[in-house]
C-alpha cells in the first residue's frame, strides 16, 4: 500500500510537470497580454517598462524556468490584473467551486443511485421507462440552456430561489461555505442541480446497467435461496457490487464536474474558479490561467489516487501492491 | 456400468421414514408475448427423510427448472402454473413469495452448480452465512449466529473455520467455496436440500470428498436431498432413488439399483450406455442418436420416440407414467422388461 501510494505520487508529479510544460508553452502562443493590459496610447517607454517588469522580454525557456523555480516554492507568479499572487486568487475561489462540485456530485448520487437501481430492478415498469427518458434529457440538453431555464422558472417566474451569487456564507475551519446557512443553501440549490443534471443522467444509466448485470449473477440467486427479503438481496448484495463501477466513474467525473463548473458558475454568478478563469482568459491574465490549469491537474491526480484507494477498500479482490503499476 | 453401492446407502435409513418433500403435478411455464413453453410438465416426486433422490437427464430436460420451481425461485417470464409442494407434510403455495421466503434457507435449502459464482465477492463469509440464520431467526444474537456458522463450516470439513469466516470468497478454492455453500444451506438444519449439480464444476477428488460429506450429513441429520445431476456415476454412488427426466417429464423413477441395473425406459438405457467406463476392455460408448428436442418444437406422442431405437407405431400417442407393483414407474408403451411381441 505504501509503495503503491509512493509510486502514484511520483506518477502524479510527472503528470503535473508535463502539464506545466504544455500549459505554459500553449498559453504563451496566444495573444499578447500587453495589448490588453496597457492603454494603446501609452508612451513606448512605459510600455517597455511594463514588459520588463512582467518578464515578457525574456526568451520562453527562461520564462518557463523562472516559473518552475517559483512554482516549486509555491509561487505561481502574480496576476497581471490584480497584482496579487495568482495562487492566492485561485485558493480564494477554490472552496466555492469545490463546494458547488461536491453539491452537484452529491445530488447526482443521492438522486441517481436509487433511480438507477429501481430502473435496473424493474426495467419493464412504466416508471423505469420514464426515468430512462428523463436521463436522456439529462445529458442531451445543453447545461447553459437548462441553467437559464431554471433561472427563468424558479427565480424570475416563481420567485422561489435566488438567481445568483453565494448568498450568506458561514465559516468552517476558516473557509467560507454557503451550505452552512439557509440563505446560502437556497443559493446553492439551483447551480448544484444544474451542474448535477448531466452527471445524474450518467449515474442513472450506469447504475441501471450494473444492476441488471449483477441481478443475473448466481450469488443473487443464492442470496434469495437463503430466504433473504428482497430489500436485503437488492440493497446489500446487489448494491455492494454496484458501488465498484460507480466509484471509478464518479472519481473520473468529479474532475470534469470541476471543469464544467465554469459554465454553471458563469450563469449563476457563482464566485468560484470558473468565474475567475473566464475573466482571466478575457484579459489574458496568464499567471492566473496557468495557476488554474495547474490546480485542476493537481485535483485530478489527487482524485484518482483517492479513487484507487477507495476501490481497494470496496473490492476485497483488489490489492494495492506489487502487481499494480 | 458397474454400480458399486456403498453398503450404507439404502439400508441404514428406513424406507418408511416420513416424507420430507412431496411435489405433486408441478407445472412450470415460460410465457412470452408470443408463446408459452412448458419446461416442467406435471412432475411429481417424493423424498423421505435421510434419503437422496437423484434427478437426472440431459441438459434442457427441465431438471434445474424443477429444482428452482420447488424453491419458488423461478423468475419471469417463467411462472409456476400448477402443482403443490409439501415440506414435512405441510403444504406451501409455490407462487406465494412471502410464504416461500420463510421456507427458503430455513426448511428448504438449495446449493448451486458453480461455486465460483455462488458467493458474493464483496461480502465476508461470516456475513453471508450468519444472515441466513438471522433472517429466519431474528432472536439469535450475532455471536451465536457466528458460532453456528463456525460449527457448520467444521461439519463440512473446512480446516481452520475461524479464519475462513473472516475471509472473502476469492481467498478460497472452488472446493472450499462449495463447502461453504453447503454449510450455509445446512445452517438452519433444513428438512430438504436441493442440490443443482453441485459437484459438476469440481475436480473428481474434491467431488468425492464433498459427496462423502453430503452422505454423512444426510445420515446424521436425516436431511433429504434432491440431487440434480447428469452424472450417472454420482447417482450410482450417492443416491437411494433416481428419477429420470426427459423434455420436462418424468420417464422413469425407482430405487437407484433397480433403475441402473435394469432400466425400463429406452432413454434410461441410452443414458447408461453413454457413460464412459474406466475399464478399457468394455468396448465402445453407445451415444443416444439425435438431440434433446426444443421446448417450442416437441414431437407429438412420446417425446423420446424420434430418438428411440425401439419405437413402434403405438408411440404416436403419449403414454402415461405407470406405477408398477414393485414401486417403480415408467412412461413407455413397451418397457424394456416386457417380452417383444411375436
Amino acid at each position: 500500500m505504501t509503495l503503491f501510494i509512493f509510486r502514484r505520487v511520483l506518477q502524479g508529479a510527472l503528470v503535473i510537470f508535463m502539464m506545466s510544460l504544455v500549459v505554459f508553452v500553449g498559453i504563451y502562443q496566444i495573444g499578447n497580454p500587453i495589448d490588453i493590459l496597457i492603454n494603446p496610447e501609452a508612451p513606448p517607454r512605459v510600455r517597455q517598462e511594463v514588459i520588463e517588469r512582467l518578464g515578457l522580454d525574456q526568451p520562453l525557456p527562461t520564462q518557463y524556468l523562472r516559473f518552475v523555480l517559483g512554482a516549486l516554492q509555491g509561487d505561481l507568479g502574480d496576476s497581471y490584473v490584480y497584482n496579487v499572487p495568482a495562487f492566492s486568487l485561485i485558493a480564494k475561489a477554490l472552496p466555492a467551486t469545490l463546494e458547488l462540485a461536491f453539491a452537484g456530485l452529491l445530488l447526482a448520487i443521492v438522486l441517481g443511485v436509487p433511480l438507477g437501481m429501481w430502473a435496473g430492478y424493474r426495467p419493464e415498469h412504466w416508471s423505469s421507462k420514464a426515468i430512462m427518458g428523463v436521463s436522456i434529457l439529462g445529458f442531451s440538453l445543453p447545461t447553459f440552456w437548462v441553467g437559464l431555464m431554471m433561472i427563468v422558472i424558479f427565480s424570475v417566474e416563481l420567485r422561489w430561489l435566488p438567481s445568483g451569487g453565494r448568498g450568506e456564507t458561514a465559516s468552517l475551519f476558516g473557509i467560507h461555505f454557503s451550505f452552512l446557512t439557509w440563505n446560502g443553501l437556497t443559493h446553492l440549490l439551483l447551480p448544484a442541480l444544474n451542474l448535477a443534471l448531466f452527471k445524474l443522467g450518467l449515474v442513472i444509466r450506469l447504475v441501471r446497467a450494473s444492476m441488471q448485470e449483477v441481478l443475473k449473477q448466481d450469488f443473487i440467486r443464492f442470496a434469495r435461496a437463503k430466504g433473504l427479503p428482497q430489500r436485503v438481496v437488492v440493497g446489500v448484495h446487489a448494491f455492494r457490487n454496484i458501488l465498484l463501477p460507480l466509484t471509478t466513474i464518479l472519481g473520473l467525473e468529479f474532475g470534469s464536474l470541476v471543469a464544467f463548473a465554469v459554465v454553471t458558475e458563469t450563469i449563476f454568478a457563482w464566485p468560484g474558479m470558473g468565474t475567475l478563469i473566464i475573466k482571466s482568459i478575457s484579459v489574458l491574465d496568464r499567471p492566473v490561467i496557468v495557476a488554474y490549469l495547474m490546480m485542476t491537474a493537481f485535483l485530478f491526480v489527487i482524485i484518482n489516487l483517492l479513487v484507487d484507494i477507495a476501490y481497494s477498500l470496496l473490492d476485497p479482490r483488489v490489492r494495492l501492491g506489487e502487481e499494480q503499476g | 456400468m458397474s454400480a458399486q453401492h456403498p453398503p450404507s446407502a439404502g439400508h441404514t435409513v428406513a424406507e418408511t421414514a416420513p416424507l420430507a418433500l412431496e411435489v405433486r403435478d408441478l407445472l412450470t411455464r415460460f410465457v412470452t408475448k408470443r408463446v408459452a413453453l412448458t419446461a416442467v410438465d406435471g412432475i411429481s416426486i417424493a423424498v423421505r427423510r435421510g434419503r437422496i433422490m437423484a434427478l437426472v437427464g440431459e441438459s434442457g430436460s427441465g431438471k434445474s427448472v424443477t429444482g428452482l420451481s420447488i424453491m419458488g425461485l423461478i423468475d419471469p417470464p417463467g411462472q409456476i402454473a400448477g402443482g403443490e409442494v409439501r415440506v414435512g407434510g405441510q403444504r406451501f403455495d409455490v407462487t406465494d413469495d412471502r410464504q416461500m421466503r420463510r421456507l427458503r434457507g430455513n426448511r428448504l435449502a438449495m446449493i448451486f452448480q458453480d461455486p465460483m459464482m455462488t458467493l458474493n465477492p464483496v461480502l465476508r463469509i461470516s456475513r453471508q452465512m450468519t444472515e441466513a440464520i438471522t433472517t429466519h431467526h431474528p432472536e439469535v444474537t450475532r455471536a451465536e449466529a457466528r458460532a453456528r456458522a463456525h460449527s457448520a463450516l467444521a461439519l463440512v470439513g473446512i480446516p481452520s473455520p475461524r479464519e475462513r469466516l473472516d475471509n472473502f470468497p476469492h481467498q478460497l478454492s472452488g472446493g472450499m467455496r462449495q463447502r461453504v455453500a453447503i454449510a450455509t444451506a445446512l445452517l438452519n438444519n433444513p428438512e430438504v436440500i436441493i442440490a443443482d449439480e453441485p459437484t459438476t464444476a469440481l475436480d473428481v477428488t474434491i467431488q468425492s470428498q464433498i459427496l462423502y460429506e453430503v452422505e454423512r450429513v444426510c445420515e446424521t441429520h436425516g436431511t433429504a436431498f434432491v440431487w440434480i445431476t447428469h452424472d450417472l456415476s454420482v447417482v450410482a454412488n450417492l443416491a437411494h432413488d433416481v428419477t429420470v427426466m426427459y423434455a420436462g417429464r418424468i420417464v422413469e423413477t425407482g430405487p437407484v439399483r433397480d433403475v441402473l441395473e435394469n432400466p425400463l425406459h429406452p432413454y434410461t438405457r441410452g443414458l447408461i450406455d453413454s457413460v464412459p467406463d474406466i475399464d478399457i476392455r468394455k468396448g465402445k460408448l453407445i451415444p443416444i442418436a439425435g438431440m434433446t428436442p426444443q421446448l417450442a418444437d416437441l414431437p407429438q406422442g412420446c417425446k423420446f420416440a424420434p430418438r428411440c431405437p425401439l419405437r413402434v407405431p403405438e408411440c404416436a400417442a403419449e403414454p402415461p407414467l405407470v406405477t408398477r407393483a414393485d414401486g417403480r414407474a415408467v412412461r413407455c408403451v413397451r418397457p424394456l422388461d416386457t417380452e417383444p411381441p411375436r
